[in-house]
């Protein structure tokens, strides 16, 4: 087992191995897992009872409900935009394809206070570049529910396509063309051949934008106001609550947050194997030989 | 915005295996594309077209209202040096993360891989409590950082880990140990195998991700929030600054302070790139 005949990095000198283990592990102990793992202790301070006497406060549902629509809605515009956008991205030539695929990541470079700062320029009712027409026919935007999802909707924007494009790039079209010479129409192709293969990657993407969607806090503050309770989500009840000194209530719908965030990757960690351990497991199987 | 394209595709080069037949488009997929750009536009396009049009609407006077601003500058200089730090520090620990999750094998490494995306997932409001909990005014370790500068760094960096780390391990999955076996068998010393093997090898992916996690740096605003404190030339923070431009109703100079964080980043994507260039060459 330790033959010393293999000079690669990381196989040798146990002293250097053991450093390395300690400062990764000490490092992501002390900054994530630790501070994690203490807020189940604060949320948890006054007992399982007070607890769930803060999750039945009106403000606090009401809070978590509107989070999850949001987060629902935004989702499901993401899904169908992503999945779109990729397909049209692998699968077709078109002029201004390579900028555009710049652009697409471009909400992942923006602070999400900008973000909100851009959507409230256009769209505010009084001074936005759209929002006075909208609003004269009755459509509100800013500081209202659809303000908030396009919010939410711009800030998780290219999380889904990331996700969906590498995998059909992967996939070829082959079968696709396969299909269509067998005399499959536009959608029995994409249900029943590009659909299958690229499910897992959607799967992942839309788990990752909802975790996302659903903790959104600052571009859903700026375009949320300070309009009583109506437009208050959960990260912003978060924040309202730690800072009126009720941190009982602060750390308990934080820990909601927390471990919907956690089993979130537990789900994806689950689901992603599925395609990616071949390669992870025969690249470690490799570097065992070796050893 | 290279770096950002190249993400897209998974990391490789955009344009190494291009598929047989890519159709231009037919009546029904030019009419979906038609579509998404109409909402692309409406959500992304415009409204940041409308910041740097807000900002610029009376020529450089608000920029320079703005960057004589003696609280504004302090926020950006704290923004933008903090995040070279925290940056800094994922180039290292991030390459080093990576490594072990790669090429070390241990008891309890899955859970190593799920705690790194924590703060992906994490909301950025709760990333703040959460690190508040630890190393706030009631720190079980007796170390107290809100209200000081060390808290936006530390906040900066629980935000950033991810980054690097998960660029650069599908690279170093991907790379053949027979390199540096031969490397080896040639007489290289450890170390000399890491840096003119390996290291070589990584750079694209370790600046790629030290990209992303610097413009992440400078843009972050939850984390902070509750963190921080916010306090003006101490530990305010661009985006503090924004946001408290967007409350007192003068939109235009939070489109100004926007503005120069976009550019900054965009700087920064330049820089990163040329940098990268460089050591690739010199590999």
């Amino acid at each position: 087992m330790a033959s010393t005949q293999s000079n690669v990095v990381g196989a040798g000198s146990p002293a250097l191995k053991w450093l390395l283990r300690i400062v990764v592990v000490g490092y992501l102990f002390m900054l994530i897992a630790w501070p994690s793992l203490y807020v189940v202790r604060r949320a948890f301070e006054g007992g399982v009872s007070a607890f769930l006497d803060v999750l039945s406060d009106p403000g606090v549902t009401h809070a978590l409900q509107l989070s999850v629509k949001i987060a629902v809605v935004a989702t499901l515009i993401n899904l169908l935009f992503g999945v779109g956008m990729s397909l049209l991205l692998v699968r077709y030539e078109f002029p201004g394809k390579r900028a555009l695929s710049a652009l697409i990541d471009l909400p992942l470079a923006v602070s999400p206070i900008v973000v909100g700062l851009a959507l409230i320029l256009v769209y505010n009712g009084r001074y936005g570049w759209f929002g006075p027409t909208l609003e004269d026919n009755g459509i509100q935007i800013v500081f209202s529910f659809p303000g908030m999802v396009m919010a939410t909707t711009f800030v998780a924007l290219p999380l889904i396509i990331r996700e969906v494009v590498p995998v059909l790039e992967d996939m070829g079209d082959e079968q696709e063309q396969a299909a269509n010479s067998l005399g499959a129409n536009g959608w029995q192709t994409f249900w029943r051949v590009t659909l299958p293969g690229i499910k897992w990657a959607i799967v992942y993407g839309v788990v990752l934008t909802f975790a996302r969607s659903l903790g959104e806090f600052g571009a859903v503050k700026v375009v949320a106001g300070n309009v009583s309770g109506e437009t208050t989500t959960a990260p912003v009840l978060v924040q309202q609550k730690y800072q009126n000194f009720e941190q009982q209530t602060a750390y308990a719908v934080a820990f909601i947050l927390v471990a919907f965030a956690v089993v979130s990757l537990i789900i994806v960690a689950l689901l992603r194997p599925k395609d990616h351990k071949p390669a992870r497991a025969t690249a470690t199987a490799a570097i065992q030989e070796k050893i | 915005m290279a770096t950002a394209t190249a993400s897209v595709a998974g990391g490789r080069p955009a344009r190494v295996r291009r598929p047989a037949s890519r159709h231009s488009l037919t009546k029904g997929p030019a009419l979906g594309l038609g579509v998404l750009m109409v909402w692309f536009s409406l959500l992304v396009l415009i409204p940041l077209a409308a910041v740097i049009a807000t900002a610029g609407e009376d020529g450089w006077g608000v920029f320079k209202d703005a960057l004589t601003n003696e609280q504004t500058l302090n926020a950006l200089k704290l923004t933008v040096f903090s995040s070279i730090g925290v940056t800094a520090l994922n180039i290292v620990m991030g390459t080093i993360i990576a490594w072990v999750l790669v090429r070390d094998r241990f008891p309890g490494k899955a859970l190593l891989d799920l705690v790194i995306d924590i703060p992906f997932a994490m909301p950025t409001i709760v990333a703040g409590l959460v690190l508040l909990s630890l190393y706030g005014p009631e720190s079980p370790l007796g170390i107290e950082v809100n209200n000081t500068r060390k808290a936006v760094f530390l906040a900066l960096a629980f935000v950033t880990v991810p980054f690097v780390v998960r660029t650069v391990q599908p690279v170093l999955e991907e790379m053949e140990t027979d390199v540096e076996d031969a490397a080896a068998s040639l007489g290289a010393s450890r170390a000399t195998t890491f840096r003119r093997v390996i290291l070589p090898t990584l750079t694209p992916a370790i600046f790629a991700g030290a990209t992303l996690s610097f413009a992440r740096a400078i843009s972050e605003y939850g984390s902070l929030v509750l963190l921080s404190g916010n306090l003006p030339n101490r530990t305010e923070v661009a985006s503090v600054r924004v946001y408290s431009a967007i409350e007192g109703g003068n939109q235009q100079s939070a489109a100004a302070v926007a503005t120069i964080l976009l550019l900054v980043a965009l700087v920064a994507i330049i820089v990163f790139d040329v940098i990268q260039r460089r050591l690739a060459r010199r590999g």
